[in-house]
C-alpha cells in the first residue's frame, strides 16, 4: 500500500488532497465535513482585514459551461472573499485546527497592501495553531478592484514586497498563491521567490464570462440584469494550470520551490499529474462543489492503487518525475514520426475521424475501402497530427504508433532516422543557417 | 383481467383498465429526456442511420438540432425529408431501421433512440402548428391522388408545395389510410393520425374527397382527362382467404378489421373479444391483432405461425412486446379447419409444418386449440379493379425508379406497388419522390419548345 503522507514545506497531511480556499472552506461546519470525509487539509475562506466583512452579491454567483449529459466542465464565480467576521473565523479555526491535529490547516489571507494590515493581521492568525498562510495574490473580481487580489498578483514587485512583510511578521510558513491572469506566470513566481516565500500555489480562477443569456443580452451569472467577469475554474481549466506549474517547475530561477498545485482537478488522475509535473500536493475545489466532500475517497484510492501498480512507495517517489520531459517546441525530436493506426475490431465506423481528416487535416484516413464503409489510415498522407485519436469516441481504438528507425515513412519516402534532430540545427531555420555561416 | 367468460364479448374490463391499456406504447420524451438522449450521437459522418432511413432523414442534424435547444428547427430537418415524420416516429420499426444502424450498437449494444427523439422534435412543432413550407407559384396543373394514406399524403404535400393544385380521392370516410385504420391504438393515440393530416394539409392547394372509390365512383380514365397527372396510392385493401374449412364459422375475422374498428372506437369498451384467440399469421399486423386482444381482455391469445420464429415479418421488438403483454407466440402450425360449434367457433385444428427441401410441408402431425375468436392476418392483397391496362407483375403496380407505371401521366406508390416494403415510411418516400418527378415532367412538358435551327 502506497504510503500517501504529504510534507508540504514542513506542514504534514494524511494525504495531498486539500481544499482550496473556497465556499467549502467558509466555516467550521463545511471543514468538519470534509475532515470527516478524509480531506488531508483545507485553505480556509480568505481572510480580510479586521472591521465590518465585505458584502456579496445577493443573486447568483456561479455560471457554468457543461459538456455532454450536462456534466460541469468550467465554472465561474463573483463571489468574494469571506463575508463573515473575522473573529468568528479565527475561533473557529482554532477549534477545527485542536479537534483535527493530525489535518493540515492553512489561513488564506488577503488585506490591503500595506504593511501594517499584514503586520496585525498575522499575529491573530498564528494564534489560531494555523499550520500556515497562503497570500490570496489571485482572486480576479472584486477585490481586485480596491488593489487586493489579482491586483497585487499582476505585479511582482508588490508580490514581492507583501511576501517579504509576512515573512518578517510570522514564523508560519508562507504559501503565495498566484493568478493566472497574467502574461508569464514565471514572473510572479520569482518575485515571490525574492520576497522568501515557501512556496507558490496556483492557479487560482481565470477572468471569464461562461456565457451570455440571449434574451436578456446579460452575461451570466445576471445579477438583475448586469454581469461581470468572474474566475473561471473546474476540468477545463486543468490544461492551463498544468502548463503553469510546469513553467514554474521547470524555470532555472524557480527550480525546486514548492509548488502547491490547483486547477480543475477532479479525480487522482489529475491530481497524480500535477504532482509528477512538480506540485508537492494539490489543493481542489470544483469537483467537491460539483460531488461531494466523497470525491476525495476515489481520488485516494486511486491514486494509491496507481502508485501500487507502478511501484511508486511515496510521493517523493513521483513528484516532479514529468518535469524533465516538458521542453520547448524547439528542442522536440523531429526526427521521431508517428502514424496514427484505427483498431478495426473497436471501430464503431461513426466516421469521425474520416470527416476530421478529411475536412480540416490532411485527407489521411479512407471512408470506402473496397466499397465498404472502412477507416483506414493511409500512412502515405498521415502526418500523425493526432486530431483523429482526439475525434475518436472509442478509448484506443485510435492510438499512435511511433516508426521504427530505418523504417521506410511513406509519406516523405526517406527511413526514419535514429538520430536525434531539432528546429535549431534544422536546415530550414533561418537562424540555424545563420549561425551555420 | 377481465371477464373469463367463453365467447367474443365487449366490456370484459373496467374502463380504467381500457384507459391504462390503450395508452401511448412509450410516452414521449420530456425536456430533459431528450437532451440526455441527444447528448448520446455521435453526430456521424455519411451516418449510417441516415442511410438506413427509407426517407433519408439528415438524423444527426435533427438530434444536434435537439440537443442545442432547437427542436423548431429539428422538426423542419425531419419534415423536409418526411413530412410525415409524426407517424414514423411512432411507427417505424427503428430497431430493424435507423437504430438498427447506429454505431452505438457496436460498443454499447444500445443505440440512440432516434425514433422518440423524432417524435420529441415533431412533437413540439406540430403542437405548435409551425409550418414549415410555402407553395410555389401556381403552376396552373391539377393532380389527383388515389388514396389519402402515407404515400399519397406524402405525395400530395410535396406537389402543393411545387405549387400544384391536388384533389386525393380516398375510398373511407377519414383521410389517413393505415394510419388511420391499420396501426395499433397504442402507438397512435389522441386521434394523432387526424391531427397530422391536418397538418399536411394546412400547406393548402390539396382537397380531399372522402368515400370516392376507384372503379365504382370514378375511373382512372375520368381521373386522366380531368387532372394533368394522377399518383396511384391504393395500398392493399384485400385480404388473403385462408382456405381452411370452417372459415365463414361466426368468430373468424380479418386482424385488419378488428384493428380498425379499435381504432374507431372512442373507448374500445364497445370492441369485441373473445376469451381465446388465435391469431394467424406471423406479420406486424398479427403482433397488433394479438397485443392488443390481450389488452381487450382476452384471456388467452395465441399467434400460430406456419414457420419458424426466424422467418417472422414482426420484428425482434414487437415479438418480444407480444410475449411481454402475455400473447404466446408458437411456430411452425399451420391451421387446417375452423372446429365450429352451432356455428360458431369452438377451437381451430393445425397441421405442424417443416420445411423439407426448402419447401413448406405438414408433418402429418396436428394439434387442436381451444378457441372462440381466430383473427386472420395472413396477409392483405392488392385489388386491381379499375386500373385498366397498367402492368402488374406478382399482383402489384410495376413502377419504375421515379414511381412512373406502364400507364403515360400515371405514378405509384406505397404498398401497392411492386417491391413495396409494407412501411410507412417507404410509403412516404416514395410519395414524395413520385411528386418530384411529376413535378419535373409536368415543368417539362411546360417549357416553350425550343426552335431548332
Amino acid at each position: 500500500m502506497a504510503d500517501l503522507r504529504n510534507n508540504f514545506v514542513g506542514i504534514k497531511s494524511p494525504n495531498p488532497f486539500w481544499l482550496a480556499s473556497a465556499p467549502p472552506t467558509d466555516k467550521a461546519y463545511n471543514v468538519e465535513r470534509a475532515f470527516k470525509a478524509g480531506w488531508g487539509g483545507v485553505v480556509w475562506k480568505t481572510l480580510g482585514e479586521e472591521g465590518p466583512p465585505v458584502v456579496n452579491v445577493n443573486g447568483p454567483r456561479y455560471g457554468a459551461i457543461w459538456g455532454a449529459d450536462r456534466r460541469l466542465l468550467g465554472l465561474n464565480n463573483i463571489e468574494l472573499i469571506t463575508d463573515r467576521d473575522l473573529y468568528t473565523n479565527l475561533r473557529e479555526m482554532k477549534q477545527v485546527k485542536m479537534n483535527w491535529p493530525d489535518r493540515a490547516l492553512i489561513a488564506s489571507i488577503m488585506v490591503p497592501c500595506e504593511e501594517n494590515a499584514w503586520k496585525s493581521i498575522l499575529p491573530l492568525v498564528e494564534e489560531t495553531g494555523a499550520d500556515g498562510i497562503e497570500l490570496n495574490f489571485g482572486c480576479p473580481h472584486g477585490m481586485s478592484e480596491r488593489g487586493m487580489g489579482a491586483a497585487v498578483g499582476q505585479v511582482p514587485e508588490y508580490i514581492e514586497m507583501v511576501v517579504r512583510w509576512c515573512k518578517q511578521y510570522t514564523r508560519m510558513p508562507v504559501i503565495t498563491k498566484l493568478t493566472p491572469n497574467i502574461t508569464d506566470v514565471r514572473k510572479p513566481a520569482r518575485a515571490a521567490k525574492s520576497g522568501g516565500t515557501d512556496a507558490v500555489s496556483l492557479i487560482n480562477t481565470i477572468n471569464s464570462i461562461t456565457s451570455v443569456n440571449l434574451d436578456t443580452f446579460s452575461p451570466e451569472p445576471s445579477i438583475d440584469g448586469k454581469g461581470s467577469h468572474g474566475g473561471y475554474c473546474g476540468p477545463a481549466v486543468k490544461p492551463i494550470a498544468l502548463n503553469m506549474v510546469a513553467e514554474i517547475a521547470r524555470d532555472p530561477e524557480t527550480y525546486g520551490l514548492p509548488i502547491s498545485g490547483i486547477g480543475g482537478i477532479t479525480t487522482w488522475r489529475d491530481a497524480a499529474e500535477f504532482l509528477v509535473l512538480g506540485a508537492g500536493n494539490v489543493q481542489v475545489c470544483t469537483a467537491a462543489m460539483t460531488y461531494g466532500f466523497k470525491i476525495v475517497e476515489e481520488m485516494i484510492t486511486g491514486l494509491s492503487a496507481w502508485m501500487d501498480t507502478k511501484g511508486h512507495r511515496t510521493l517523493d517517489d513521483i513528484c516532479g518525475r514529468a518535469v524533465p520531459n516538458v521542453s520547448d517546441w524547439q528542442y522536440l525530436n523531429l526526427n521521431y514520426i508517428a502514424k496514427a493506426r484505427i483498431d478495426q475490431d473497436a471501430c464503431i465506423k461513426c466516421g469521425r475521424c474520416h470527416i476530421a481528416c478529411e475536412d480540416t487535416s490532411h485527407q489521411a484516413i479512407t471512408q470506402y475501402v473496397d466499397g465498404k464503409r472502412h477507416f483506414e489510415v493511409m500512412e502515405d498522407e498521415c502526418v500523425g497530427c493526432n486530431l483523429c485519436v482526439n475525434v475518436c469516441p472509442v478509448q484506443d481504438c485510435i492510438t499512435m504508433v511511433g516508426l521504427e528507425p530505418g523504417v521506410l515513412d511513406e509519406r516523405t519516402g526517406k527511413t526514419v532516422d535514429p538520430n536525434y534532430a531539432n528546429w535549431t540545427t534544422h536546415p530550414n531555420n533561418p537562424m540555424a543557417r545563420q549561425a551555420a555561416e | 383481467m377481465g371477464t373469463t367468460e367463453t365467447g367474443i364479448l365487449s366490456g370484459r374490463l373496467s374502463p380504467v383498465e381500457y384507459e391504462r391499456n390503450f395508452s401511448d406504447l412509450h410516452p414521449p420524451l420530456d425536456e430533459h429526456e431528450a437532451l440526455v438522449a441527444s447528448d448520446r450521437c455521435y453526430f456521424c459522418y455519411d451516418a449510417p442511420c441516415m442511410t438506413a432511413c427509407p426517407t433519408s432523414i439528415d438524423i444527426p442534424l435533427f438530434i444536434r438540432q435537439i440537443s442545442t435547444g432547437n427542436p423548431i428547427g429539428s422538426a423542419n430537418t425531419i419534415f423536409d425529408q418526411n413530412i410525415l415524420g409524426g407517424m414514423c416516429a411512432r411507427v417505424c420499426p427503428t430497431e430493424t431501421l435507423c437504430e438498427q444502424a447506429c454505431v452505438r450498437n457496436e460498443a454499447e449494444h444500445r443505440p440512440v433512440e432516434i425514433g422518440r427523439l423524432q417524435r420529441y422534435a415533431t412533437d413540439i412543432a406540430m403542437r405548435e402548428n409551425r409550418q414549415f413550407y410555402q407553395r410555389a407559384e401556381p403552376t396552373g396543373k391539377s393532380i389527383a391522388v388515389i388514396g389519402a394514406g402515407p404515400a399519397g399524403l406524402a405525395c400530395a404535400h410535396r406537389l402543393a408545395v411545387k405549387g400544384h393544385d391536388v384533389v386525393i380521392y380516398d375510398a373511407r370516410e377519414k383521410a389517413g389510410g393505415l394510419n388511420e385504420y391499420g396501426i395499433a391504438t397504442y402507438k397512435a393515440v389522441d386521434d394523432f393520425a387526424q391531427a397530422e393530416v391536418d397538418y399536411v394539409l394546412a400547406i393548402g392547394g390539396i382537397e380531399i374527397r372522402n368515400n370516392q372509390m376507384l372503379g365504382r365512383d370514378f375511373s382512372l380514365s375520368d381521373l386522366l382527362s380531368k387532372h394533368d397527372a394522377v399518383f396511384l396510392g391504393l395500398g392493399l385493401a384485400g385480404v388473403n382467404a385462408l382456405r381452411a374449412e370452417g372459415e365463414t364459422a361466426e368468430g373468424v375475422e380479418d386482424a385488419v378489421d378488428f384493428i380498425a374498428a379499435l381504432r374507431q372506437s372512442a373507448t374500445k369498451a364497445d370492441i369485441a373479444i373473445g376469451r381465446r384467440v388465435v391469431v394467424l399469421g406471423g406479420g406486424m399486423t398479427a403482433v397488433d391483432a394479438a397485443v392488443q386482444a390481450k389488452l381487450l381482455g382476452a384471456e388467452e391469445v395465441t399467434i400460430c405461425y406456419r414457420r419458424g420464429k426466424e422467418h417472422m415479418n414482426a420484428s425482434e421488438f414487437e415479438q418480444d412486446l407480444a410475449a411481454a403483454k402475455g400473447v404466446t407466440i408458437r411456430h411452425w402450425l399451420q391451421p387446417k379447419r375452423i372446429i365450429a360449434r352451432d356455428g360458431k367457433v369452438a377451437g381451430i385444428e393445425l397441421d405442424y409444418t417443416s420445411i423439407t427441401d426448402g419447401r413448406l410441408t405438414t408433418t402429418g402431425e396436428t394439434g387442436v386449440l381451444t378457441a372462440d375468436h381466430v383473427l386472420k392476418a395472413i396477409g392483405q392483397t392488392f385489388e386491381a379493379d379499375g386500373l385498366g391496362i397498367i402492368t402488374l407483375q406478382s399482383g402489384r403496380i410495376v413502377v419504375d425508379a421515379e414511381g412512373r407505371t406502364s400507364l403515360d401521366r400515371v405514378w405509384a406508390g406505397g404498398d401497392c406497388v411492386l417491391g413495396g416494403e409494407d412501411l410507412t415510411v417507404s410509403a412516404v418516400a416514395q410519395g414524395r419522390d413520385a411528386a418530384e418527378s411529376i413535378n419535373h415532367v409536368l415543368a417539362a412538358a411546360s417549357q416553350p419548345a425550343v426552335a431548332v435551327a
